[in-house]
């Protein structure tokens, strides 16, 4: 094993990253819903002038709405399989 | 790019601004949450080897889709029309899948942190500063870019006056980076991926419609700019004329397989996103997730720069007040109402910051890891590079500033960045591909074939080419040309420096060339790896197929 394997598998076995990292789909899921929220509520009171603009298309409605379904979906697929956090390494016994 | 148009500012009210603000509150979280997961060097600088493939995937992707890729590519699609697809499908998907397929076993598997650091492994330490120099020299040049571009974009659009838009965004980049380190940079991407799809689909959706559907914008850019318009190759054949200035020669070998393959294959900003990957599976699986959304983000950035030609004819040119870097910015301004809108300047934001980021989060990497901890304060404790780490993000951050105004001087930013590229580039792409495959070439030939490549591509553009000796038809076209020229002297100066000096120890080559394995290479692949759809082959292979199936219906 070459000197630079050696040391990166050092600080691999000593890095806090795998245990202790927050899980992004919590943060995309959470950004998303509320996103989602206040577009969908713009399109729902989209005045006539912004359905002009946007060529008879409710699109704060339809985008609004879709943004909330990927954040749910986030949600979801957070709670459904949620991260496994590694066992704490210990020395000799780290995961590749 | 010099200036937006004036009248380009958008009627932006509350509303998009709180969209804005949340999004600046939840970077700033994202760097402050991922505070506690930075133990060592390793955390700071890979994520501790540690993230699973679609965050690494969609970041791979994401670092890529900075905004002045953005607006550059919509810019692209006003001008030459169709043919923009060439640097999506052939000039972007072959050199990932190649990338994911045949290269990172010895990238990952080898556990370089850096590619400057393989090129330490398989060359020596001349190869290894000179790229590391050069690459640390080139990232704060395009950070600075990209803040000089969201400078631009920024006052145009919302009516900042340039330095609040420089420093704020600078401050934002620095705070999220220098507290949370790459595993910041890496989940604000994945944040910045998402919202750029919120803000582009609605946009394209909403263009096609003003201009009567895919039917009624065909039908008008064909009337005003011929059928080759709508085509990926016509009148790319050689010595015919196009507004693109290139033939499908230098566009096959140019574009799609040096500048492509160097760029996709050894910038580090890309890289860096795969080396940060779990497992050598999900390491491979990386740049081959990247793909299937590379292939499909052409068409929310062609169709609103096609739209944009539609709806000002005379963009780009001496007639209009508009340049096609505005093709986006117009239809953000004409179609969207507040709240799309919001989150159309959030993503175009996001965009710029993220782009400035992966720049700047290679940067540091580089300057501490292979620059300073080599050369000059060598064998430190851990803890003392962390905080050396944090201390050049700063740096680097205030000297891209400094740098934002070297831009100015061109007029088309991807024309910019290309030709940086096609200097830096192509010349690291000759020295790995060759280094990778051929066991014999020499400890010296990385260095001597870095360098011819990089001053034969130099000469080319600058001296043959801008000096008028032989006639390409457009700047894209010389890059093209350059970037072939910088390849053939590489490869030539390689295998020639080869034959008169020593190869590197068989010992010391283990997993850094085809044909050999390192320990790295042969752990075994994690539970649920073995499912199909992980299956990088396939992966690799599918991209493929679908992209060539995307160029059929805009071939004949």
């Amino acid at each position: 094993m070459s000197e630079l394997q050696r040391e990166v598998s050092e600080l691999e076995a000593k890095s806090a990253t795998a245990a202790r990292l927050f899980d992004i789909r919590r943060i995309i899921g959470g950004l998303f819903v509320v996103y989602g929220v206040i577009v969908t509520i713009a399109g729902i009171t989209a005045s006539e002038a912004d359905l002009k603009k946007a060529q008879d298309i409710n699109i704060n409605l339809w985008t609004g709405l879709a943004m909330l379904a990927l954040g749910l979906f986030f949600l979801v697929w957070l709670r459904l399989r949620p991260a496994v956090a590694p066992v704490p390494s210990e020395p000799g016994e780290q995961s590749p | 790019m010099h200036h937006l148009a004036d009248g380009l500012r958008l009627p932006t009210n509350g509303l998009d601004y709180a969209i804005l603000a949340i999004y600046f509150a939840v970077v700033l979280g994202i760097g402050f949450a991922a505070r506690r997961s930075v133990r060592t060097s390793l955390d700071f600088f890979l994520s501790g080897r540690s993230l699973p493939a679609w965050v690494t995937g969609l970041a791979f992707v994401a670092a890529n889709l900075g905004a002045t890729e953005i607006l550059g590519m919509a810019a692209t699609g006003a001008q030459y029309g169709v043919a923009v697809v060439h640097w999506y499908w052939i000039g972007a998907i072959p050199a990932m899948v190649f990338l994911g397929l045949v290269m990172m076993p010895f990238y990952y598997g080898s556990k370089v942190r850096s590619v400057p650091e393989f090129l330490l492994q398989r060359f020596d330490k001349s190869a290894h500063l000179l790229s590391s120099v050069l690459f640390a020299f080139a990232s704060i040049l395009i950070a600075g870019v990209n803040l000089y571009a969201l400078s631009i974009v920024v006052e145009a659009l919302l009516g900042w006056p340039q330095w609040v838009s420089i420093v704020v965004a600078g401050f934002f980049v620095l705070a999220y980076i220098t507290i949370g380190g790459l595993s910041s940079a890496i989940y604000n991407e994945v944040l910045q991926f998402f919202v750029i799809l919120a803000a582009l689909i609605p946009l394209t959706i909403l263009g096609l419609k003003r201009v009567g559907g895919w039917d009624g914008l065909t039908g008008s850019l064909t009337e005003r700019h011929g059928g080759n318009f709508l085509t990926a190759w016509g009148g790319t054949g050689i010595g015919d004329p196009n507004p693109l200035g290139a033939n499908w020669l230098t566009i096959v070998l140019g574009l799609g397989f040096v500048l492509s393959f160097g760029y996709w294959t050894t910038n580090f900003a890309e890289v860096q996103r795969a080396l940060s990957a779990k497992n050598l599976s999900a390491a491979k699986r990386t740049p081959l997730i990247a793909a299937f959304p590379k292939i499909f983000i052409v068409f929310i950035v062609m169709i609103p720069g096609l739209v944009a030609a539609v709806l000002v004819p005379k963009i780009g040119t001496a007639g209009s007040d508009l340049t096609y870097n505005d093709a986006i910015p117009l239809l953000m301004q004409e179609l969207l109402p507040n709240g799309v809108l919001g989150i159309a300047v959030t993503g175009l934001l996001a965009a710029f910051m993220a782009g400035m980021a992966a720049n700047v989060s290679s940067f540091n990497t580089v300057f501490t890891a292979d620059i300073w901890a080599k050369y000059v304060v060598k064998g430190r404790e851990d803890t003392y590079y962390l905080k050396f780490g944090r201390l050049i993000t700063a740096i680097g951050v205030v000297a891209s500033i400094g740098t934002a105004f070297l831009a100015a001087s061109f007029s088309n930013i991807m024309g910019y960045l290309q030709t940086l590229f096609s200097f830096f580039n192509v010349p690291m792409f000759v020295v790995f591909i060759i280094g990778m495959f051929w066991k014999r070439a020499s400890m010296k030939s990385g260095v001597w074939g870095l360098l011819a490549g990089t001053s034969a591509a130099m000469v080319n553009y600058f001296v043959i080419y801008q000096g008028g000796v032989i006639d390409i038809p457009s700047d894209q076209g010389a890059n093209f040309v350059s970037a072939i020229v910088g390849f053939v002297a590489g490869a030539v100066v390689m295998v020639l420096v080869t034959l008169f000096t020593a190869p590197k120890p068989e010992a010391e080559l283990a997993g850094l060339v085809y044909g050999t394995t390192s320990p790295g290479m042969e752990e075994a692949p994690q539970e649920g790896d073995q499912v199909w759809y992980r299956r990088p082959a396939l992966l690799g292979w599918g991209a493929i197929v679908i992209a060539a199936a995307c160029y059929v219906p805009y071939s004949f």
